[in-house]
C-alpha cells in the first residue's frame, strides 16, 4: 500500500495494531489494548479528514491506490465486453470503453483509465488519451445512441496528452467533435468525475444530463502545475494554485458544474474499496431512473439547458 | 472605416501603434524590411515584401469582411465577473478593470451581424488584445449566442478565432463554455446553417478543443499557429524539439485538419464563394 506524506500517522498507527493483533493471538488480557488502540485511530482518522487542506484533497485524488474506473466498473457492473478502436488509426488504452450490465440493463461505459503499476500506466499513458482514445468514446456514444442504451462515463485523467502525435492527429478535432456528439445524444447520460478531471481530456467525456464527482476528485480548466508555470514560471507552485483554482468537488457545486457529491468512505474511497463502489452504484440508480423516465427530446433539451446555463457573467 | 472603425486605431496586438502619419515608418519583425506604415496599413496589417500576416483587429476584419454600412453589434453589454476570487500577480477583478482600460473594449468577442455580398450573416470575432482572446463565462456566453441567432435566423455563421484558450481565472466555468459553446454550434448545425471557421494566428487551448476547428469549413491564415498544446509544453513532455513549422497552418493543412490556407486579401472573396456553394 502506498500512503500521502499527511496519511503516515494513521498508517503508521494501524500497522502497529495489526502487528499486535498477530503476535498476541491467545495472549490473555490484551483485547483490551487493542480496542484503545482501535479507538485512537478512528479519533486520528476523523482529525485528519475534518479539516484537509486543498491540496491534500488534490493529492487524495491522485492517490496510488485510489480505485481507477476498472475497479469500479468491477464492482458495479457485470457482463462487461470491451470494444476497441477508433476505426481509423488505432487503439487508445488510455479510454476503456464497451458494454455492460448496470441493475439488469446493459449500458454503454467509458472511462479513463490510469494504470497501477508502471507497465500498465506506461500502457495506459497514466490516463491521458490521444485522439484515437476520444474517437472511440464517440464511436460507442454513438452506437449506444442507436441501440437506445444509456451513456455512463467515468472521468479521470490529467488531461489529454500534449503530444507530438496527438497534435499531428487532431487532438483539437478529436474532442471538440466528442463535446458535439454527446451534446446530441437522445440517450440518458452520465458522467462521473472519479479522481482526476484534468482540462479538456476531462470534459470530453463530461457532456452528460447529470454530472456527479466524488468526494475527493476535482475538476480543473488546467492542471495547478500547469496553472502555476504559466502564472509564475514555477510548476512547483501547484498547491498555491490548488487554491486559486476553486478545482474540488465542493467548489465545482457551488459554482453550478456538478449536480451531485458522491460521499467517500473516511479517508478517500482506498480506504474501503467496496464501500465507495456501493455509495457510486446508488447514486447512479437514482440519477438513470429518472433519466429513463424522461423523453429523448427532454433528454437533449435537458442536457442542452444545463450547459447553456453554466457561466457567471454580469 | 465603412463600418465604424479606423484601421489605425485597430491595429496590431492592442499595443496602441505611433500615429501613423505620412513619413513614418514600419519595420517587419519576420523579413526586418523597413516600409512606410502606411502601407501595412493598406495592405491590411500585411508585410508589402514578405507577406507576413500580422495581427488585424477584430474591428479590422469586420471591416474588411462586411458590406459597408451593415454591421450592427450584438450583446455588447455583457461584462465578466471574477467568480472565483482569483488572485494570481493581481486580483482577476482588477486585471479586468484594467484589461478594459487598456483595450477600450469589455470582453475578449466582439459579435454581430452583417452583410457579406449581400447576404445576411452573423459574424464573431476574438479580441486577442483582451486577455490573449481567453475564454470566459462573457466569451462563451456571446459565441453560444450567435451560433443560437445563427440557427433561428438560419443565416450562415463566421467566427473568426485567435486565442490562446480558455481563461484560467474562471476556472472550471472557463472549461464548461467549450460544451456550451459547442452544443450551440449543433444547434446551427440542426437548422441547416452552415458554419465558417476562420483560424487566425494563435488558436490554441480550448478554443481549437471546442469549435474552432469543427467548421463546416475550416479556414486559416498562413503560419497560424493552431493546435491543442501550446508548443512549450508539449516539448517539456516529450523533451525533444519540435521540428520546424509543426502546429503552423501549413502543417495543419498537409494533415487534413483544415481546408485551406487563405491569404487576408482573398478572405472575403473565399467566404463569399463556400458560402455561395453551400447556401448561395
Amino acid at each position: 500500500m502506498a500512503h500521502l506524506e499527511f496519511e503516515k500517522p494513521l498508517v503508521e498507527l494501524e500497522a502497529r495494531i495489526r502487528e499486535l493483533k498477530t503476535a498476541s493471538q491467545g495472549v490473555e488480557g490484551i483485547d483490551a489494548e487493542i480496542a484503545e488502540l482501535e479507538a485512537r485511530a478512528e479519533r486520528l482518522q476523523r482529525e485528519l479528514y475534518e479539516d484537509l487542506g486543498v491540496w491534500e484533497k488534490v493529492q487524495l485524488s491522485r492517490h496510488p491506490d485510489r480505485p481507477y474506473f476498472l475497479d469500479y466498473l468491477e464492482a458495479i457492473f457485470e457482463d462487461f465486453v470491451e470494444l476497441h478502436g477508433d476505426r481509423s488509426f488505432a487503439d487508445d488504452p488510455a479510454i476503456v470503453a464497451g458494454f455492460a450490465t448496470f441493475e439488469g440493463r446493459s449500458v454503454a461505459v467509458i472511462g479513463h483509465q490510469k494504470g497501477r503499476t508502471t507497465k500498465e500506466k506506461l500502457k495506459r499513458n497514466f490516463g491521458m488519451a490521444h485522439p484515437e482514445g476520444y474517437r472511440k468514446a464517440c464511436r460507442l456514444m454513438e452506437l449506444a445512441d442507436r441501440f437506445s442504451r444509456p451513456v455512463l462515463t467515468f472521468i479521470d485523467t490529467p488531461g489529454a496528452y500534449p503530444g507530438l502525435g496527438a497534435e499531428e492527429r487532431g487532438q483539437s478535432e478529436a474532442i471538440g467533435h466528442s463535446l458535439l456528439v454527446m451534446a446530441r445524444l437522445r440517450v440518458p447520460v452520465i458522467a462521473t468525475v472519479i479522481g482526476e478531471g484534468g482540462s479538456g481530456g476531462a470534459l470530453a467525456l463530461g457532456v452528460a444530463n447529470r454530472v456527479l464527482m466524488l468526494q475527493y476528485s476535482t475538476y480543473s480548466v488546467i492542471t495547478p502545475e500547469g496553472c502555476a508555470s504559466i502564472l509564475w514560471r514555477d510548476g512547483t507552485m501547484g498547491p498555491a494554485a490548488a487554491e486559486q483554482l476553486r478545482m474540488l468537488a465542493s467548489n465545482a457545486k457551488d459554482l453550478g458544474v456538478v449536480d451531485d457529491v458522491i460521499e467517500e468512505p473516511v479517508g478517500g474511497a482506498h480506504r474501503d474499496r467496496s464501500l465507495a463502489a456501493r455509495n457510486l452504484a446508488d447514486r447512479l440508480r437514482v440519477h438513470l431512473a429518472e433519466l429513463e423516465a424522461m423523453s429523448a427530446e427532454q433528454r437533449v433539451e435537458d442536457r442542452y439547458a444545463k450547459f447553456r446555463a453554466m457561466g457567471r457573467i454580469a | 472605416m465603412a463600418n465604424g472603425f479606423t484601421r489605425n486605431k485597430a491595429s496590431g496586438d492592442g499595443v496602441p501603434k505611433r500615429t501613423l502619419g505620412e513619413g513614418v515608418f514600419r519595420r517587419c519583425d519576420a523579413c526586418g524590411v523597413t516600409a512606410k506604415a502606411e502601407e501595412f496599413v493598406t495592405n491590411l496589417e500585411v508585410c508589402p515584401a514578405c507577406g507576413h500576416h500580422f495581427r488585424l483587429s477584430a474591428e479590422g476584419w469586420i471591416d474588411l469582411l462586411l458590406d459597408p454600412g451593415t454591421w450592427e453589434e450584438h450583446d455588447a453589454g455583457l461584462h465578466a465577473v471574477d467568480p472565483l476570487g482569483f488572485v494570481d500577480s493581481k486580483p482577476y477583478a482588477a486585471r479586468l478593470v484594467a484589461s478594459r482600460k487598456k483595450t477600450g473594449v469589455a470582453d475578449a468577442f466582439l459579435s454581430g451581424a452583417g452583410a457579406l455580398n449581400g447576404k445576411a450573416v452573423q459574424l464573431g470575432a476574438f479580441m486577442f488584445r483582451f486577455m490573449g482572446g481567453s475564454m470566459g463565462s462573457v466569451v462563451g456566453e456571446k459565441i453560444a449566442r450567435l451560433f443560437e441567432r445563427g440557427a433561428e435566423r438560419r443565416e450562415p455563421v463566421i467566427l473568426l478565432s485567435s486565442s490562446g484558450g480558455a481563461r484560467m481565472q474562471e476556472g472550471v466555468l472557463s472549461l464548461m463554455q467549450m460544451a456550451k459553446t459547442v452544443a450551440a454550434l449543433g444547434r446551427l448545425r440542426e437548422a441547416g446553417a452552415p458554419f465558417i471557421s476562420v483560424l487566425l494566428h494563435p488558436t490554441t487551448g480550448g478554443v481549437a478543443a471546442s469549435f474552432a476547428l469543427l467548421g463546416d469549413v475550416n479556414l486559416a491564415e498562413p503560419n497560424a499557429l493552431i493546435g491543442f498544446a501550446g508548443p512549450r509544453v508539449i516539448e517539456q513532455t516529450i523533451r525533444q524539439t519540435l521540428p520546424e513549422g509543426f502546429q503552423r497552418a501549413e502543417y495543419l493543412l498537409e494533415h487534413g485538419m483544415i481546408d485551406r490556407i487563405v491569404p487576408r486579401r482573398e478572405m472575403r472573396a473565399t467566404i463569399a464563394r463556400v458560402l455561395e456553394h453551400l447556401v448561395g
